[in-house]
C-alpha cells in the first residue's frame, strides 16, 4: 500500500515538473494577447473524460471505503436506547447515500455529456417553477420525517424520569482524570463544591450534608447490568465532556454545573467481549500489535501488552496539555456482581475520619451553615453554596 | 466591440494617470482593485501557513511521536525536542490552523479578495462608497494577522484552546500554557480582526444598495453580488455578538469578573470565580460560529453560480430561486447556532428546536445543488479551470452537507459529536468547497485582476490532484469518526481500541500531504503569471457582466468616459433571439426582443 503511494506520489510529482518546464517554455514566447488560456475544444473533451473518470472515483472510492472501513464503525449499541439512535442513523444513511449516489452521476455526468464544441449553443433554460417546487417539496417531506423520528428519540433519551428508579452516580471530571461518586443506600448525592475540596475529600463533599453520608468516591467505574443510570456530571476545572461511544452516551461537564445523562446498559462486559464482531475486532487489533511489538522488540523496546476490549469513557472536549489521554474504563456488571463489589468499599465520611485520625479533631465547621436539601430537582442545578 | 473598447482603455489610461507615489498606488491604496490583490495576497501567505500547519499535525496523527527533522527545524528546539512534536504544540497548531483558514483565509481573504474587487465592476460604480474606509478595513485586517502570527513567538505558545476557545481552558494559564499570553494575542487580534471586517462588511452593504448604475435594478445583480450582500449583512448581525464574546472573556482574564467562570479548582487552590457559565460564552460564540459557516460559503456560492452560468454558456437556472434561498440560507443561518451546543449541558428542549431549524437549512441547500446541476443540463461546457472548481465546489459542498443532515440531529449527534465524523464533515461543506470557490474566483478574475491570464494546464493539473485529495483526506475521517475517535488527540496510542484506525490516519495524512504539496503549483501558477502570464484579452471568458466592458488596465474609475448602462439581466447566455451565445448587460434590448426569464 505504501509503495503504491510513493509510486503515485512520484508519477504525479513528474507530471508537474513536465507541465512545470512546460510553461517556462511558454512563458519565453512573448507576451502576445491570445486566448490560449481559455479552453479549447480538445480541453473540453479531454477534462470532460476526466469528468466521467473522477465519477468512476468517487463510486470505486466509496465502495472501497465501505468495504475496508466500514467494519471499523461502531457497532451493536451497548445501551438500551442505543438501537433507536442506530435505526435513525441506518435510516438517515440509506438516505444520503441515495442522494449522494444521484447527485454526483448527474453532476459529473452532465459534466462529460455536455462537454462544449465550437459553435455549439446551449440550451436556454432560465426557470421552471414545477422543477423548483419538486426539488424544495421532495426534502421537505423526508426532512420533516427525519425530524419528527429525530425528536422522539431524542426527548425519549434526553428527558430523565426523575420518578424511575434509577441507580444514581456521579462523574467528577478534572485535568486528567475522571472520578466517580456513587449515592449510597439512600440513591441520593450529597451536596458537593469545589469550595469544600479538602485533603483526601478531592470531589468538595459537603460531609454535613444527611445526604452525603453514604456516599462513596472511588476511581472506577462498574454499573450493573438492565438498570438505568442516571448520570450526573461535575468538572472541577475545565470544560470536559463524558463520551461513552459504546453507549451512545456523551455529555459535557461544565464547572459550576450539574449535567446529567442516564442510560440502561444491556450487555456485561463480558458479555459484550463474546459478541462476533467484537472478537473479531480485537483479534484484529491484536494482529496489529503483534506486528507493532515486533519492530519495537527490535528496537530493543517493550512489546505492546496485548489488547482486551473494554468500555471505555474518554474526554471528548480538549481540556488541556493530557486530554488524548483522559479516560475511564467502565465496567458493566451482572446486578450480583455489582453489588458484590460496591458492598464493601468506604463511605467518603469514613475516608475523611481514616485520614484524619491521627491527627487533629474534625474541623465541624466547614460547610455547616449550608442548606439543607436534596440535589435531585432541576436537569441543571447550580451548585454555589455560599 | 470589445477590441474597441480595449483600445479605448489605451487611450484613456493615460489621461486618467494620477500623480501618485508608490505608497499611495502599492500600499495605502484607497483603489478597490489594488485592495483586492491586497487581500488576495495576504489571503494567500495566511493560507500557506496554514494549510503548511495542518500538513504538520497531520504527520503527527499518522506517524505518532515519530522524529522529523522538519519538525525541530520549523517548531524550534522548545516544541519539537528532537523533532519530536510535543503535545503543547500540536493543540497550538490545530488551533491556529483553524483560526487561520477560518477567519484570515475563508472571512477575509474570500470576501475581502472578490467582494472588493467585483462589487464596484460588476454594478457599475467608480469605487467602493468609502474608499477610504476600505483601506482602514483591509490594515486592520493586516493589523491582526501580524498580530495573530506574532503570537505564534511567545515564550509559552500561542492560543491552544482550540479554535472555539472555550472558556474556562482559555481563560485560565493555568489550565493550558497557551491561555497565557498567546490567548490575549489572539483576542486582542480577533477583536481587531472583526472591526476590519465590519467596517468592509458596512462599505459592501452601502455600495450594493446606492451605487448601482443606471438599469442595475436589484433583480438584475449578478449572483456574486446578491451572495456578497447578503454576507456582508450576516457578518454586521453576527461579528459584533463575538466582539462582545471576546471582550467578556477579556474582562474574566484580566480585570477578574465572572462573565463565563464559576466553581473552578486549578492547580491546588479554588479561584474566587462564582456565578458565571461556560455554556454562555458558547451562545455568544456560535451565535457568530454559525453564521461564520455561511459567511464563508455564500461567496463561494456566488463565485460558483457566475462561473459556471459563463462557462456552461447557458443563464444560471432558477436566478429568483437562487436569491431566494440564499436569503433563507441567511435567515436560518442566526437561528441554529444550538446545534453546535447539543451536549453542552442546556436544556434539552433547546435541542429540539435547534434541530428542526437546522434540518430547515436542507431545502434550500438543495434548492442550490439541484439548480447548480439543472445549469449544467444541456450546457455548451467550456472546461477552463475555473469551471472545474465549481463543478468540484458542487460535488464536495453535496457530500459534505448531507452529513450535516445527521449531525444537525441531536440524537445522532450524541455520538459523533466531537468526533472526526464532524471534521470531515466541516471540512468538505465549508473548508473545501469554500477554498474550491475562492480557486474558481481566482481563475476566473485572475485576467481582471492583472491583467494576464493564469496557465491552463497548471490549472487542470492543480484541479485534478486537490480533487483526488481533498476526497481522499475527508472521506475516509468520517469511518474513523464513526468508530468514536475523538477529535483534538495529540496521539491515539493510549487506546489500543483505535488501533485499527491507524492505517486509515496514514492513508489520510499521505493525500494531505500530496494535496498539500500540489498547491505549490498553483502558487507557482499564480506568482509567476502575474508578471510572465500571456496578456489577456478584454473579455477572454466572452462574460455577460460589466467587468468585463472595462479596460484591462486599471485606471481610477474603472470606466473611461461614462458608466456602463444597464439594459438586461446578467445571464443572457445563449439567449436564442441573438446569434452569438453572449450578451452583455449593456446591450440595449433589441426592437421588440422580449425577456425569456422570470
Amino acid at each position: 500500500m505504501t509503495s503504491l503511494l510513493v509510486i503515485i506520489v512520484l508519477v504525479l510529482l513528474a507530471v508537474a515538473l513536465w507541465q512545470l518546464t512546460k510553461i517556462f517554455d511558454l512563458t519565453q514566447v512573448g507576451s502576445i494577447s491570445d486566448n490560449s488560456q481559455v479552453a479549447s475544444d480538445d480541453d473540453n473533451n479531454v477534462q470532460g473524460y476526466l469528468m466521467f473518470g473522477f465519477l468512476a472515483f468517487l463510486y470505486i472510492f466509496s465502495i472501497y471505503g465501505l468495504f475496508k472501513w466500514g467494519p471499523l464503525v461502531l457497532h451493536t449499541p451497548a445501551s438500551e436506547h442505543g438501537s433507536l439512535v442506530d435505526s435513525l442513523m441506518n435510516i438517515s444513511w440509506v438516505l444520503l447515500f441515495i442522494v449522494q449516489a444521484i447527485t454526483q452521476v448527474l453532476l459529473h455526468y452532465f459534466s462529460f455529456k455536455y462537454r462544449g464544441k465550437k459553435g455549439q449553443k446551449a440550451l436556454y433554460f432560465a426557470d421552471n417553477n414545477r422543477l423548483e417546487a419538486l426539488w424544495s417539496v421532495i426534502p421537505a417531506v423526508v426532512l420533516a420525517g427525519l425530524i419528527l423520528y429525530g425528536l422522539y428519540a431524542w426527548t425519549n433519551i434526553m428527558f430523565i424520569d426523575e420518578e424511575e428508579d434509577t441507580v444514581v452516580v456521579e462523574l467528577y471530571a478534572q485535568q486528567f482524570k475522571w472520578t466517580a461518586r456513587y449515592a449510597g443506600p439512600d440513591n441520593v448525592l450529597g451536596k458537593a463544591n469545589v469550595r469544600l475540596i479538602e485533603g483526601v475529600n478531592t470531589l468538595g463533599v459537603d460531609l454535613s450534608d444527611p445526604y452525603a453520608q453514604d456516599d462513596i468516591v472511588i476511581n472506577e467505574l462498574h454499573i450493573p447490568k438492565g438498570k438505568k443510570i442516571h448520570f450526573k456530571m461535575r468538572s472541577q476545572d475545565v470544560l470536559h465532556s463524558a463520551y461513552m461511544p459504546y453507549f451512545r452516551a456523551q455529555m459535557n461537564c461544565v464547572p459550576g454545573m450539574v449535567t446529567e445523562f442516564a442510560f440502561t446498559p444491556i450487555y456485561t462486559t463480558d458479555e459484550y467481549r463474546e459478541l462476533p464482531y467484537m472478537v473479531e475486532k480485537v483479534a484484529n487489533i491484536n494482529d496489529l500489535r503483534t506486528k507493532k511489538s515486533i519492530e519495537l522488540v527490535a528496537k530493543g523496546e517493550t512489546a505492546l501488552d496485548p489488547y482486551t476490549f473494554d468500555y471505555l469513557l474518554l474526554c471528548n472536549k480538549i481540556c488541556g496539555a493530557s486530554h488524548y489521554n483522559m479516560q475511564m474504563k467502565v465496567i458493566v456488571d451482572t446486578p450480583e456482581d455489582y453489588k458484590k463489589w460496591l458492598q464493601d468499599k468506604p463511605t467518603v465520611v469514613q475516608e475523611v475520619k481514616t485520614a484524619k485520625t491521627p491527627a487533629a479533631p474534625v474541623d465541624g465547621a466547614k460547610g455547616a451553615d449550608s442548606t439543607k436539601g436534596k440535589d435531585t430537582a432541576a436537569a441543571v442545578v447550580k451548585m454555589a453554596m455560599k | 466591440m470589445s477590441a474597441e473598447a480595449h483600445d479605448h482603455g489605451h487611450d484613456l489610461e493615460h489621461e486618467h494617470h494620477h500623480k501618485e507615489t508608490f505608497i499611495t498606488k502599492y500600499i495605502f491604496s484607497i483603489d478597490h482593485k489594488m485592495i483586492s490583490k491586497q487581500y488576495l495576497i495576504t489571503g494567500i501567505i495566511m493560507g500557506v501557513i496554514g494549510v503548511g500547519m495542518s500538513m504538520l499535525f497531520r504527520m503527527q496523527l499518522a506517524w505518532p511521536e515519530e522524529s522529523f527533522k522538519i519538525f525541530n527545524v520549523l517548531l524550534g528546539d522548545k516544541f519539537a525536542p528532537d523533532g519530536v512534536m510535543a503535545n503543547d504544540i500540536y493543540l497550538a497548531l490545530v488551533t491556529i490552523h483553524g483560526t487561520i483558514m477560518v477567519f484570515f483565509v475563508l472571512t477575509a481573504g474570500l470576501s475581502g479578495t472578490f467582494s472588493n474587487l467585483l462589487i464596484p465592476l460588476q454594478i457599475g460604480a467608480r469605487d467602493m462608497a468609502s474608499g477610504f474606509m476600505n483601506m482602514i478595513s483591509y490594515w486592520l485586517f493586516f493589523l491582526s494577522a501580524v498580530i495573530m502570527l506574532s503570537s505564534l513567538f511567545v515564550e509559552a505558545g500561542p492560543a491552544s484552546s482550540g479554535w472555539t476557545i472555550y472558556p474556562p481552558l482559555s481563560a485560565l494559564p493555568q489550565a493550558i500554557p497557551g491561555s497565557g499570553m498567546g490567548m490575549t494575542l489572539w483576542l486582542v487580534s480577533m477583536a481587531i480582526f472583526i472591526a476590519s471586517s465590519l467596517i468592509g462588511s458596512l462599505n459592501y452593504i452601502v455600495t450594493v444598495i446606492n451605487l448601482r448604475t443606471k438599469g442595475m435594478t436589484m433583480t438584475r445583480l449578478p449572483l456574486t453580488i446578491w451572495c456578497f450582500f447578503v454576507t456582508a449583512i450576516i457578518g454586521v448581525v453576527s461579528f459584533p455578538v463575538l466582539l462582545s464574546a471576546a471582550l467578556l472573556l477579556i474582562f474574566d482574564r484580566s480585570f477578574g469578573t465572572s462573565f463565563f467562570l464559576s466553581d473552578i479548582y486549578i492547580a491546588g487552590e479554588v479561584l474566587h470565580y462564582q456565578g458565571g457559565s461556560p455554556v454562555l460564552f458558547e451562545h455568544l460564540f456560535w451565535f457568530l460560529g454559525h453564521p461564520e459557516v455561511y459567511i464563508v460559503i455564500l461567496p463561494a456560492m456566488g463565485i460558483v453560480s457566475e462561473v459556471m452560468a459563463t462557462n456552461a454558456r447557458k443563464p444560471i437556472f432558477g436566478y429568483r430561486a437562487m436569491i431566494m434561498s440564499v436569503l433563507a440560507i441567511a435567515f436560518l443561518s442566526t437561528i441554529v447556532w444550538g446545534h453546535h451546543m447539543f451536549v453542552s449541558g442546556m436544556n434539552p428542549f433547546l435541542g429540539s428546536v435547534f434541530t428542526f431549524t437546522t434540518l430547515l437549512i436542507a431545502i434550500p441547500s438543495a434548492v442550490k445543488a439541484f439548480n447548480w446541476i439543472t445549469t449544467l443540463w444541456k450546457g455548451n461546457l467550456q472546461l477552463n479551470p475555473a469551471m472545474l472548481f465549481s463543478i468540484g465546489m458542487v460535488s464536495t459542498f453535496i457530500t459534505g452537507g448531507l452529513t450535516g443532515i445527521i449531525l444537525g440531529d441531536s440524537t445522532l449527534d450524541i455520538n459523533v459529536h466531537d468526533t472526526y465524523f464532524v471534521v470531515a464533515h466541516f471540512h468538505l461543506v465549508m473548508g473545501i468547497s469554500a477554498l474550491y470557490g475562492m480557486f474558481a474566483g481566482v481563475y476566473h478574475w485572475f485576467p481582471r485582476l492583472y491583467g494576464r491570464m493564469l496557465n491552463k494546464n497548471l490549472g487542470y493539473v492543480h484541479f485534478w490532484v486537490s480533487a483526488i485529495c481533498a476526497y481522499g483526506v475527508f472521506f475516509p475521517m468520517h469511518f474513523i469518526g464513526l468508530a468514536g475517535l475523538p477529535r483534538r488527540y495529540y496521539t491515539n496510542t493510549n487506546f489500543p481500541l483505535f488501533d485499527d484506525l491507524q492505517n486509515v490516519n496514514v492513508l489520510i495524512t499521505t493525500f494531505a500531504l500530496i494535496g498539500g504539496i500540489f498547491q505549490l503549483v498553483f502558487l507557482y501558477n499564480f506568482f509567476s503569471s502575474i508578471f510572465y502570464g500571456k496578456k489577456s484579452v478584454q473579455n477572454p471568458w466572452k462574460s455577460n457582466t460589466l467587468e468585463w466592458t472595462a479596460p484591462v488596465e486599471h485606471i481610477h474609475g474603472n470606466w473611461p468616459g461614462a458608466l456602463p448602462e444597464v439594459h438586461r439581466w446578467p445571464y443572457d447566455y445563449s439567449n436564442p433571439a441573438h446569434d452569438v451565445d453572449f450578451v452583455p448587460q449593456n446591450v440595449p434590448m433589441k426592437e421588440g426582443e422580449e425577456v425569456l426569464h422570470h
